[in-house]
């Protein structure tokens, strides 16, 4: 225990003498979620929306007044029958137009399917994309309603209609910053952890002080919990101040309790840790090391984890490798005890997966550095 | 009382390369031991088996009577290491330093102190324990690695080319600590390669090419030219003269020495009017042939040269 505590303090020193890696480890996590926070956004709100209502009738005005009152859209000018639709949009005057076609009532009152029509600026791709996605759903959700009322009135047995009727549960506004804020936290413990951790051992083995340590009585468990002790603190550091950062900035809100995050995001920082250790079993030089970390762990972190691509998109294969990411497991972890609200008992399975992957990284890290000679 | 180290048949091969091929010896408690060598002789390598660094492929190594290789453990809390390579934190101050390798040989309290207070003198850095280690000069940095590595005080101190890189001065005040350490009983294994050094060493051994080429006191090497004379020529054209003198059959070996060569002859007299001879005979007159008290230098060459003739016969063979 003395010795780890020297092992620990030494590298507490070091850290501290190198300001740079400080403000990477602690300063950077924030700088990234307010980076990804404003830049990542996708909400969008408040469009501007050009109106063609040929229909004119009940119907269609509830349909107007469902987008209006989503808030999503705001009606900026509105268009008589004949008019240059085209043109609208050219000048920017609003960003989609929405055109109800004639029949639109009839239809939902016989009860068919009601078509309405939405020209859409492509310019920003993203935005455009979103603001399909906001209207295709208000319409959607409007002519269920609609019809069901007419199917009501006649006296027909309403169909299942639940087939299209999107709805969003635990980010109800869809604020992508509140689904950021897990992802991020999983990025950037893999960033300090792995990295740092791998980091810091090559370099002791570079410049000759590992054989120094390695020729004295530490064992290799202290040295590893010597090692990992002080990254772990400073990652939980990190992920505290994301927390706190993402609160004051966003408003982002933990909805479950600070123990379940704290457990979870310790299994998941063992594992990272024993992976940054095993990384430096393997590579001679932090050059190699830094690569090794962003190709094995970073990147997957970032791409393949669910954080910025959702995986139910993937391809078939992809998805199957996301299973051994681990920062897949815990946002799935970590959304549901930050955006639901949950307890841990849900996510057993990964939890348990998290647990398998910090015992084989530790286990075969320090397997490694025992046996290792020179 | 058993030998604080002994080597038997120690032998280490990079695949097909044998870095070490077969060291047998013993170094007794409170020797300074010498291990000398040409770079890429061998001499780390050994150490390195000797502290358990490396599993040697062949042969034990034993200290303190524990064989290394089976138990490593065992021996690290009574030997000290101290690498070739300057190892120790530069970034972190020479008391942080001291406290640090205290702290993994588990010294704690009173002890702690006491050792780092014995460092911090030792060393003479009172006073600039708080300087970053990678300011100090050279010669107190390697100090410094030395208290390091005897913190703890160990019964056996391995030290690789502890001197390296370090001015004259400094060397010479590091091999009073050296020697300080073998009066208080403590058994240290040097390799170096500056000869010099070696008359500070008991006793020595003469590694070439992972061989034993030679071993004992330093008198005691020097015997080998019981009976022969070294000759030390000053002429115009010294590479020119050891073609000449190496096909002379009565000059037993010849080699160059910075501008000048060493000649061992048989008589010392006869040697000198022999050499004057052959040189004049190519032109190449000797301003000077004078007999000189053979150095550690020429025994080594002789040595080498010798290992080096009979690895040519068994070839040959
Ligand atoms: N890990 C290794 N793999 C392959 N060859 C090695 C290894 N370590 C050392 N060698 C080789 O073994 C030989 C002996 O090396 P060693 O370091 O023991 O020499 P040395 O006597 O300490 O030399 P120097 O004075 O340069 O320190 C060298 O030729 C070296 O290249
Ligand atoms: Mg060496």
């Amino acid at each position: 225990m003395r010795k780890t505590w020297a092992v620990a303090r030494k590298e507490l020193r070091q850290i501290a003498r190198d300001p740079l890696s400080l403000v990477m480890l602690i300063g950077l996590p924030a700088f990234m979620l307010v980076l990804y926070g404003f830049a990542l956004n996708f909400d969008v709100r408040h469009v501007a929306l050009a109106v063609q209502d040929l229909d004119g009738s009940r119907a269609s005005r509830d349909l107007l007044g469902a987008f209006v009152n989503s808030t999503y859209f705001d009606v900026t000018a509105v268009a008589d029958a004949g008019d240059d639709l085209e043109r609208i949009t050219r000048m920017r005057s609003a960003k989609a137009v929405l055109v109800i076609p004639r029949g639109y009532g009839e239809d939902l009152a016989a009860g068919r399917n009601g078509d309405v029509q939405l020209l859409l600026d492509g310019t920003d791709a993203t935005t455009a994309q979103t603001i399909l996605g906001y209207a295709g759903s208000i319409a959607a959700e409007a002519n269920s309603r609609l019809l069901h009322r007419a199917l009501a009135r006649t006296g027909t047995p309403a169909p299942d209609m639940t087939a299209y009727e999107p709805r969003v549960f635990y980010n109800p506004e869809l604020r992508s910053t509140q689904f950021l804020v897990p992802g991020l936290i999983g990025f950037l413990l893999m960033l300090t952890a792995v990295l740092s951790t791998a980091m810091s051992v090559v370099r002791e083995k570079e410049r000759g002080t590992m054989e120094q340590i390695r020729v004295s009585p530490v064992r290799t468990a202290e040295l590893i919990l010597g090692k990992a002790t002080p990254y772990l603190v400073i990652s939980l550091l990190a992920t505290a101040i994301i927390i706190l950062a993402a609160r004051v900035l966003f408003g982002v809100v933990v909805r479950g309790s600070y123990l379940d995050l704290f457990v979870a995001t310790v299994l998941y920082l063992l594992g990272a840790l024993g992976f940054g250790l095993l990384i430096s079993t393997i590579a001679d030089t932090q050059a190699l090391a830094f690569q090794i970390g962003l190709l094995t762990s970073l990147l997957p972190a970032m791409l393949l984890s669910g954080f910025i691509f959702p995986i139910r998109t993937m391809p078939a294969v992809l998805r199957a490798i996301t299973n051994l990411v681990p920062a897949r497991h815990f946002l799935v972890v970590l959304r549901g005890i930050i955006l639901k609200g949950a307890g841990l008992e849900p996510y057993l399975e990964q939890l348990v997966l998290l647990a398998v992957f910090a015992i084989l990284t530790l286990g075969l890290a320090s397997l490694r550095m025992s046996r290792r000679e020179a | 009382m058993a030998a604080a180290v002994e080597l038997r048949d120690l032998t280490k091969r990079f695949g097909d390369f044998v870095a070490v091929g077969g060291i047998t010896l013993d170094v007794q408690a409170g020797e300074i031991f010498g291990f000398l060598g040409a770079n890429g002789a061998g001499k780390s390598t050994t150490i390195r088996m000797m502290c358990g660094l490396l599993r040697p492929s062949g042969g034990s190594a034993r200290v303190l009577g524990i064989d290394v290789a089976k138990d490593p453990e065992g021996v690290k809390r009574s030997i000290g290491y101290m690498s070739q390579r300057f190892s120790l934190y530069e970034d972190l101050t020479a008391q942080q330093n001291i406290r640090f390798f205290g702290g993994v040989y588990g010294l704690h309290g009173p002890e702690a102190r006491e050792r780092e207070q014995w460092a911090i003198e030792m060393t003479g850095l009172r006073g600039q324990e708080h300087r970053l280690t990678r300011e100090l000069p050279g010669g107190w940095r390697q100090k410094l690695a030395l208290a390091c590595a005897v913190l703890h005080r160990p019964r056996v101190v391995f030290l690789d080319e502890p001197t390296s890189g370090v001015d004259p001065l400094s060397r010479r005040r590091f091999w009073a600590l050296i020697d300080e350490m073998a009066a208080s009983g403590v058994t240290v294994f040097v390799t170096t390669h500056y000869l010099d050094e070696a008359e500070y060493c008991h006793r020595l051994a003469l590694i070439h090419a992972g061989r034993l080429a030679a071993l004992g006191g330093v008198a005691e090497l020097k015997q080998v030219f019981a009976g022969h004379a070294v000759l030390e020529v000053e002429c115009p054209h010294p590479a020119d003269a050891l073609d000449t003198l190496s096909d002379a059959a009565w000059a037993r070996e010849v080699a160059i020495f910075g501008t000048r060569l060493h000649v061992v002859v048989e008589d010392a007299e006869r040697g000198a009017q022999q050499v004057q001879e052959a040189l004049a005979a190519t032109g190449n007159t000797p301003a000077q042939v004078a007999r000189i008290v053979p150095s550690l230098e020429d025994v080594f060459i002789h040595h080498v040269e010798e290992a080096e003739a009979q690895k040519a016969a068994a070839a040959r063979r």
